[in-house]
């Protein structure tokens, strides 16, 4: 069994928040004392039945303004699958919120109104979905129920977001029909909307093939930790432990030490007290080398048949995910896996109008604003492009002065 | 590429988190509670940095109302493990006049730990502290980052995290925050189970059905000790329970239960339509019960 994590993009007003509930629900992820918490909690649907949004919107302070405030991570599991819901909210200024969502998930529920159709705010959800490379979405046509299960509502808006789709560069698109509120196509298939031959979401999202970054070759390792033990027994022990962020590595393999360049073989591999021959992409093991190298954290071990840029001066997407507009005079840090340097932004390309997507020029970088720049590094990153290698091609900027994360920067051109 | 079977890939994260904390603090520590959790934070401590010494000590704070059982499996582990423990205690902040302990029927010192958590580590000027805390256990902990910073007086703002990005923790902070980590944050109750019973993992003995003296309070059944008030209302009786989660004998309730090995436990678990925090009085104080408990620096 594997586990699909999946994003849901949309706002309180298109239902999303009763499409999880309604997930959770018939799938029987909902316990009784939460359901008792629910029901003590006296928000009712206009007939009566339990508001199942009540599940996602967890906090206090969120239930008081009647809104979703962050990222919520909910879990549910069938026989076939297990799934990890990121819920992010949809207005305006939580873009960062979406983005930081979409950032780990496979997959993209974007929910569209059936009254309303493709809107503004699709626009928006579908462009981020595309520029965090999510390789496969699927459009949920919610309220069917209030436009009468019309065949005609749907078809309308498939063919409105097909365009929209090329536009965004969107590849892997799935559409189905439903109602959340009254459970249509979400777990069983709708009698009242017998025109749909397609799956239902819930199996259809049981039994999607996520389409996987052919990376095979691309053996990336970022050096976490240095294991020495330095005890008598272990006097000569030296493993770098770290996690496959794609590709494989095997015993015997000839790997390249970057920034640094120094190639040698690998010897061992460990986990606890297993050796296993191969690291696969994801696993977080102890790799041992031939020959004695200097290997610190923030290094990375590569394919020396296929070996990332080595740069320091790269072309990115920023997205902007502070109040404080990005300052072109500052030092930021650089996050980037295992390694941290300083940067600055030398250049501003363009922005993005992510209502219209049409390219603007504008000096100021605010909250929310995404678009084109170049870094320069005090440090090499080896690096690969984000459309080619999603693991190896994002980074965060952190504010020197604040400490918090104030950008997620996504590789595109090498500038040097 | 074929994707990692679920327990493996969950595995990998949580190492993956645990070698962030050992690269990118000066003075980090476990919090070990004696419960599966924290226990399968261990083991996943084992993993990321065995054959070497771990790059922390584990840290308990001791409300001194434990199950018996808890601190014989803690101070076993310790010694197989060869690392160190500190131990803070609640009755010494009692005992110094910093809290002041509850009173009546429903007395608990779990509200009390949280000021001698803190104590704990402005003492030692830890500055991360992994904890075994869950997404899936309670909405609040549903909206915590992997890596939540906490500010000098230990509270966390829901509305201040920083965005987490794929699978890069920001740790900067500066001098007297510090970040608690939460390893096993998409794990549920029964990944946990399954990884234990794959990893064959020992447990303390109360995890699983034993007879013992309870109470029902609340709707709950609560361990008869002394550590907890009782009047002439409360009936004494035998009964098969397990629990599900350890904490303080004061606020955890058995479960009735039958579950003797830990394949009767996952099937109980699976079948079961009580959540797991919902054994937890602490909880149910009211509906924003752990949000308002997080800000004020409790795990």
């Amino acid at each position: 069994m594997n586990i699909l994590k999946f994003l849901t993009a949309g706002s309180v007003d298109d239902g999303k928040s009763t499409l999880i509930g309604r997930l959770l629900y018939d799938s029987g992820a909902i316990l009784v004392d939460q359901l008792e918490a629910l029901q003590r909690s006296n928000r009712k649907n206009d007939d009566g039945t339990i508001d199942l949004a009540i599940l996602t919107d967890g906090l206090k302070a969120e239930r008081e303004q009647g809104i979703t405030i962050d990222v919520a991570y909910k879990y549910f599991q069938t026989d076939k699958r297990k799934f990890i819901i990121a819920d992010t909210p949809g207005h305006i200024q939580y873009t960062r919120n979406m983005v930081t969502g979409a950032s780990n998930a496979g997959l993209a529920i974007i929910l569209i109104d059936a009254r309303k159709g493709v809107i503004e705010q699709t626009v928006r959800h579908s462009f981020l979905v595309s520029l965090l490379g999510l390789p496969q979405v699927v459009v949920c046509v919610n309220k069917m129920d209030m436009v009468d299960y019309e065949e005609e509502v749907f078809n309308k808006i498939v063919s409105d977001y097909k365009g929209l789709a090329v536009k965004v560069g969107l590849k892997n698109v799935a559409y189905i029909p439903v109602s959340a509120l009254k459970g249509d196509n979400i777990v069983h298939s709708s009698e009242r909307m017998p025109w749909f031959s397609g799956s239902s979401l819930l199996p259809y999202l049981e039994t999607v093939e996520i389409p996987a970054d052919n990376l095979t070759e691309h053996a990336r390792f970022p050096v976490q930790w240095v294991i020495r033990p330095q005890t008598e027994e272990l006097h000569d022990y030296r493993g770098y432990a770290g996690r496959v962020s794609s590709g494989s590595f095997r015993v015997n393999d000839k790997v390249t030490v970057l920034p640094s360049g120094f190639t040698s073989t690998i010897s061992k591999i460990e986990l606890l007290d297993s050796e296993p021959e191969a690291a696969l992409s994801g696993m977080s093991v102890t790799i041992h080398l031939e020959d004695e190298i200097d290997i610190s954290r923030g290094d990375t071990l590569v394919s020396a048949k296929n070996k990332p840029q080595v740069s320091q001066q790269i072309e990115a997407d920023l997205c902007w995910m502070d109040t404080k507009p990005l300052d072109t005079s500052h030092t930021y840090f650089l996050q980037h896996n295992s390694k941290v340097t300083r940067c600055r932004i030398k250049e501003i390309l363009h922005k993005v109008n992510i209502n219209t997507l049409e390219e603007e020029f504008d000096e100021e970088f605010k909250l929310n604003d995404i678009g084109r720049i170049v870094i320069k590094t005090a440090d090499p990153l080896a690096f690969d492009l984000y459309q080619y290698n999603k693991a190896n091609g994002g980074a965060i900027l952190i504010d020197s002065r604040t400490n918090v994360t104030v950008g997620a920067l996504m590789f595109r051109a090498n500038a040097e | 590429m074929k994707q990692l079977d679920y327990l493996d890939e969950l595995e990998a994260e949580a190492i993956h988190i645990l070698r962030e904390v050992a690269g990118q603090f000066e003075k980090s520590a476990l919090l070990f509670s004696g419960g599966k959790d924290s226990i399968t934070l261990v083991r996943l401590a084992e993993k990321a940095f065995r054959p070497g010494k771990f790059p922390f000590p584990l840290v308990h704070i001791d409300t001194g109302h434990n199950f018996e059982e808890t601190i014989i499996y803690r101070d076993n582990m310790i010694k197989r493990l060869g690392e160190k423990l500190i131990v803070g205690y609640v009755q010494d902040d009692i005992d110094a006049g910093r809290v002041v302990e509850q009173k009546g029927k429903n007395a608990s010192r779990n509200q009390l730990q949280t000021v001698t958590l803190l104590n704990t580590i402005a003492k030692h000027q830890f500055d991360a502290c992994i904890g075994g805390a869950r997404r899936d256990e309670e909405k609040a902990r549903a909206k915590e980052r992997i890596f939540s910073v906490r500010d000098e007086f230990g509270q966390w703002d829901p509305k201040r995290q920083r965005p987490e990005l794929w699978n890069i923790y920001n740790g900067k902070i500066h001098k007297g925050e510090n970040v608690r980590v939460f390893p096993i944050s998409n794990w549920t109750e029964l990944d946990v189970w399954n990884y234990i019973r794959r990893e064959k993992i020992e447990l303390p003995t109360i995890y699983f059905a034993h007879e013992r003296n309870v109470i029902t309070r609340n709707g709950q059944l609560m361990a008869a000790s002394p550590f907890l008030n009782m009047d002439d209302e409360d009936v004494v009786e035998r009964r098969n329970v397990r629990f599900r989660t350890v904490g303080d004998m004061t606020c955890t309730a058995a479960v009735e239960s039958y579950a003797f090995e830990i394949d009767d436990i996952i099937d109980e678990i699976s079948a079961s339509r009580v959540s797991e925090r919902g054994a937890r009085m602490d909880d149910k104080v009211s509906e924003a019960a752990m949000e308002d408990r997080k800000k004020g620096g409790y795990f």
